[in-house]
């Protein structure tokens, strides 16, 4: 068992390395958005310190969902994914490794350029280790929930569409305490209530998303 | 692991609310190899894909050695048992020829390094080891697949469509691998356009006339 993880860690890290173009796309994404941000409203610090919460959450939350919609895509079409419904391991525990990786490989990256990003929109240094607190517990929901989607589409040729509006409304809750704890934040307020929030929603889609990946994998295989 | 009997049961299958068939049953012994015919759209695949576990079948069963391999115990057991080789090969174009092999091996039991090695030569693939499967061609790529036969140990084999662009030296190898396999007691189940004929033992199954 901690072998195959092991092993399908390995392949998929390759398999990353070798087309770094997918790696970066959403991180080029998220860097973009915030980035014009400042550009179109102006620099006045006060807006941008009262807009920044939302804007980073929004542009992590579209980041995820964009590069989400390839998760599966390419091992349903060369039939790798056949062979792993076929596979006498369980399908969720793969799945789970799978998305963890590409959670690694997107929103980890994100929650480590999130500061940054931070202070280029005037937010206070005291108010960062929220910022990166409250991504590091939202973006694996924003992984694992985005992944039932695209579980669920990936027989279409193009499921983009329907993914967000399949996914959305699923990510809108994490959008709501992760910008609040924010807002908390900035006026001095305790974060822990929306913290242990996430925390809570993390779990649960850490324990439940890999079923229902799997389970929609399995009506995606058997089309 | 010492092969079983597989008995197909009045199985049925439909796609789109069209019948593909009905009412199929066959019984296959241990050292058979099955070829199944027809025209195309005549659920060749889908059979294989049913009897491999990735479709569910509209009626019927199918049996290994007596259980069910659409549930319970059966279908843990059928799961460690057959070898299915689809139409897609599973090969990652960005992965070399020996790391799609570790990993496909992996899915059901870790093979050594060694014997990667040795089945790619066996499928004529030796020098191309190291190299990333976009950079082969179709038949070599299926060749990369198809190295699973001379590496894993299952006793029943899912072939669908095995020799697609593969040159006839590779074919003639393949047969005498198939009926290799079969002599050691092992069952083969296949789909081909290619004609079989020439090979001794193998049973037909036309779905263009089971209809």
């Amino acid at each position: 068992m901690r072998q195959i993880v092991w092993l399908l860690f390995c392949r998929e890290w390759r398999l990353a390395w070798r087309r770094p173009g997918d790696l970066l796309n959403p991180l080029v994404f998220f860097a973009l958005v915030v980035s014009l941000f400042p550009l179109a409203v102006g620099p006045e610090p006060s807006m941008l310190r009262s807009m920044a919460p939302g804007v980073i959450w929004v542009a992590a939350l579209l980041a995820t969902l964009l590069s989400l919609d390839g998760l599966f895509r390419s091992d349903y079409e060369d039939g790798s994914l056949e062979q792993w419904v076929l596979s006498p391991h369980p399908l969720a525990l793969m799945v789970l490794v799978k998305v963890l990786h590409h959670w690694m490989m997107s929103g980890l990256a994100m929650v480590l350029l999130a500061p940054l990003f931070g202070l280029m929109l005037a937010l206070p240094l005291s108010s960062l280790p929220v910022l990166a607190l409250t991504l590091l517990l939202g973006t694996p929901i924003l992984s694992l929930l985005g992944a039932v989607g695209a579980a669920l589409t990936v027989g279409l040729k193009s499921g983009g569409v329907l993914l967000a509006l399949l996914i959305l409304p699923l990510y809108i809750p994490v959008l709501i305490l992760g910008t609040g704890a924010m807002d908390a934040a900035l006026q001095g307020m305790p974060v822990t209530g929306f913290a242990l929030w996430l925390g809570c929603l993390a779990v649960l889609a850490l324990t439940l998303a890999p079923i229902a990946i799997a389970a929609g994998l399995r009506i995606g295989v058997s089309e | 692991m010492k092969p079983l009997p597989v008995e197909l049961d009045s199985l049925a299958c439909e796609r789109d609310q069209r019948e593909l068939f009905a009412s199929l049953s066959l019984q296959l012994e241990p050292g058979e190899v099955l070829q199944v015919a027809g025209p195309n759209g005549s659920g060749k695949t889908s059979l294989l894909r049913i009897m491999a576990g990735l479709l569910p079948p509209s009626a019927g069963d199918m049996r290994y050695g007596g259980d069910s391999v659409f549930s319970g115990t059966g279908r843990e057991n059928w799961r460690q048992q057959r070898l299915y080789i689809g139409h897609a090969p599973a090969v990652k174009g960005a992965l070399t020829a020996e790391e799609n092999l570790a990993w496909l091996c992996a899915l059901s039991r870790p093979v050594e390094n060694d014997h990667i090695w040795q089945a790619l030569e066996q499928v004529g693939l030796r020098g191309f080891e190291d190299v990333p499967c976009h950079n082969l061609s179709a038949g070599q790529q299926r060749r990369v697949a198809l190295a699973r036969l001379y590496l894993e140990q299952h006793p029943v084999w899912i072939l669908d469509e095995p020799f697609t662009a593969i040159d006839k030296a590779g074919v003639a190898a393949l047969e005498t691998h198939i009926l290799q396999h079969a002599a050691r007691g092992g069952l083969v189940i296949m789909t081909t356009h290619h004609g079989l004929e020439h090979l001794p033992g193998v049973r037909c199954l036309d779905l263009g006339q089971v209809n």
